[in-house]
């Protein structure tokens, strides 16, 4: 149970794919317009419930509960060793030689 | 009664939305056909230099200093023929307020909010100009929503538009997320209707003239310094408005530097698609973003875009995404300097033609942009990686965006391919000879061949050829 109040994530779907413009290419059309946003849940619920949260500009948003206190989790990704190569190419090229040695 | 809330409905009120959110009467600046009083609309809705240097230094904007890149330079002329290598200098514009130079865009623009007396404001953006905005509607007490498009339809979300939304919240701003999709814009316009507050585009006059203040410091920073204007300003462009602000700004100072636009070649990508999203490397300053609204500018947010940058172009480079990684992690490597890719892709550009011009030449590089998590060189080739894209050493010019990302095997092998201006010249002319299906009036005529940097003989000879 998710309490009133705590700071929670929402989705919902704005637009179904039947409902997308004509403009936009196929595989886009195949999929809805989706949209996620935060606030604080307006009533005790359950993740996976349809609820209303009130946003910090104190909007009344519907949707999805989907997560109680997000944060992010974007990183540095994974080492790329090809970065390594590259700085030590420049240097060599810049710096290097026996007289740096 | 509640309003229709539908897409059709929402879009059918759109230009009374519009007038309502930025508090400018666009039709006053209209001919009734093709052309519209440009210069007019950026007097009298935008700002003069002195008022906007005054709107900046009170709120931690401009006055950002130049660095001459000595290092990346000397590396220019070990492989530049003999004599050439023009100096390089970035302006360190990480360094406004929120960290880029589009807190330039968001000063004016959320000054004129606050003197308007709206209680908010709304952007509608995934760049750096949503943490600007925040970043200045923090500093006047107003509130803020970010509207973002983010996710694919497997909810993966691109880290470097991530990483914008959490400087977003983090500076108090609420941030709403999409999904693929230009139906963005329905959204926005339903968050504009509902809660009256000011649409704070990066295409009204008060955003671009906010960047006028670049192009004028530039020219002033160069003439203390050196006693004269750089001989070339690169400008990264998706938009327009970057290179439209900056060229103002150095015409306003009465310097005559070339003016010529860069950015990575993403053809062959669309940028409405779906599964195409997360096979882009850049999120921005990207030939998606740069062609279309060069030859047609009023296909932005606001009835008619103050950003109009085929105005200003003398040349314009595109770059692969390969060469750009290789030249950030060379500014990190040589100069000491981590800095986020769009400044990074001008960059890349001016390495090349650097290597066509003399040693005594000087090039600036008008911006940088901060670096973190999501939006630095090391997340952004992992995620690549992660997305089937192939990595690897070689030839950039077999580069093939949303397939690979092929890094420079040497230095040398960095180039920058000339666009065909006079081609984007003509489609631009093209498009608004169709959108607007009308014969053409003198005015018409002249106004293109203002939009085209160009003359009525050209627009003529176009217009008879199409």
């Amino acid at each position: 149970m998710v309490k009133k109040g705590e700071w929670v994530l929402i989705h919902r779907i704005v637009l179904e794919p039947a409902k997308r413009i004509p403009q936009v290419p196929d595989d886009t059309k195949k999929v809805p317009l989706e949209l996620w946003t935060k606030g604080y849940l307006q009533e005790d619920a359950n993740i996976g419930d349809e609820v209303s949260v009130l946003t910090r500009t104190k909007r009344i948003e519907k949707g999805t509960l989907l997560e109680v206190n997000p944060y992010y989790k974007h990183d540095f990704g994974k080492f790329v060793p090809e970065l390594i190569t590259i700085s030590e190419q420049v240097k060599e090229i810049l710096f290097g030689g026996a007289d740096n040695e | 009664m509640s309003k229709d809330l539908s897409y059709d409905a929402v879009m059918a009120r759109r230009p009374e939305i519009m007038k309502n959110s930025s508090g400018i009467d666009f039709s006053i600046f209209e001919s009734g056909s093709i052309a519209f009083d440009y210069e007019r609309m950026m007097k009298e809705a935008g700002f003069s230099i002195e008022e906007i240097q005054k709107i900046q230094s009170e709120n931690g904007v401009g006055n950002t200093p130049i660095i001459e890149l000595r290092n990346l330079t000397a590396l220019a002329r070990k492989i530049a023929p003999e004599g050439k290598g023009a100096r390089i200098f970035i302006k360190d514009e990480a360094a406004n307020a929120s960290g880029s130079f589009k807190a330039r865009r968001a000063s004016t623009a959320v000054y004129q909010a606050k003197k308007l007396g709206y209680k908010g404001v709304v952007s509608a953006t995934s760049g750096n100009y949503g943490a600007a905005v925040a970043s200045q509607a923090a500093m006047y007490g107003l509130k803020c929503i970010v509207v973002q498009e983010c996710y694919d339809s497997r909810g993966v979300g691109q880290p470097e538009i991530i990483e914008k939304a959490r400087k977003c919240e983090a500076l108090g701003a609420e941030v709403v997320q999409l999904s693929v999709g230009p139906e963005l814009f329905y959204t926005f316009l339903t968050i504009l209707e509902e809660t009256g507050y000011f649409n704070a585009s990066l295409y009204t006059p008060f955003a671009v003239a906010g960047v006028e203040t670049l192009g004028y410091e530039i020219a002033m920073q160069f003439r203390e310094k050196f006693g004269k204007d750089p001989d070339v300003v690169m400008a990264t462009n998706a938009g327009g408005g970057n290179l439209t602000g900056t060229a103002r700004g150095l015409k306003k100072a009465g310097a005559q530097s070339q003016i010529v636009a860069a950015s990575v070649d993403l053809s062959g990508l669309h940028m409405a698609s779906d599964t195409q999203f997360n096979k882009k490397s850049f999120t921005t300053g990207h030939t998606g973003f740069g062609m279309p609204y060069s030859t047609w500018p009023d296909r932005s947010d606001v009835p008619r875009s103050a950003a109009r940058p085929l105005r200003y172009i003398d040349r314009y480079l595109t770059v692969h995404q390969g060469e750009v990684f290789y030249i950030t992690e060379a500014l990190a490597s040589l100069e000491g300097l981590e800095k986020g890719p769009a400044g990074n892709t001008s960059l890349t550009a001016a390495f090349a033609l650097a290597q066509e011009l003399d040693q005594d030449q000087m090039i600036v590089v008008q911006e940088t942009e901060y670096t973190g998590a999501g939006k630095h060189i090391q997340p952004q080739l992992s995620f690549a990686r992660d997305n089937g894209i192939e990595v690897k050493f070689g030839d950039p010019k077999d580069e093939v965006p949303g397939k690979n990302i092929i890094l420079p095997l040497h230095p040398s092998m960095i180039t920058a391919n000339d666009a065909d201006v006079i081609h984007m010249r003509r489609s631009l002319i093209k498009n608004y000879i169709s959108n607007y299906k009308v014969t053409p009036t003198e005015a018409d005529l002249e106004f293109l061949a203002a939009e085209t940097n160009s003359n009525v003989e050209f627009v003529k000879e176009v217009i008879a050829s199409l």
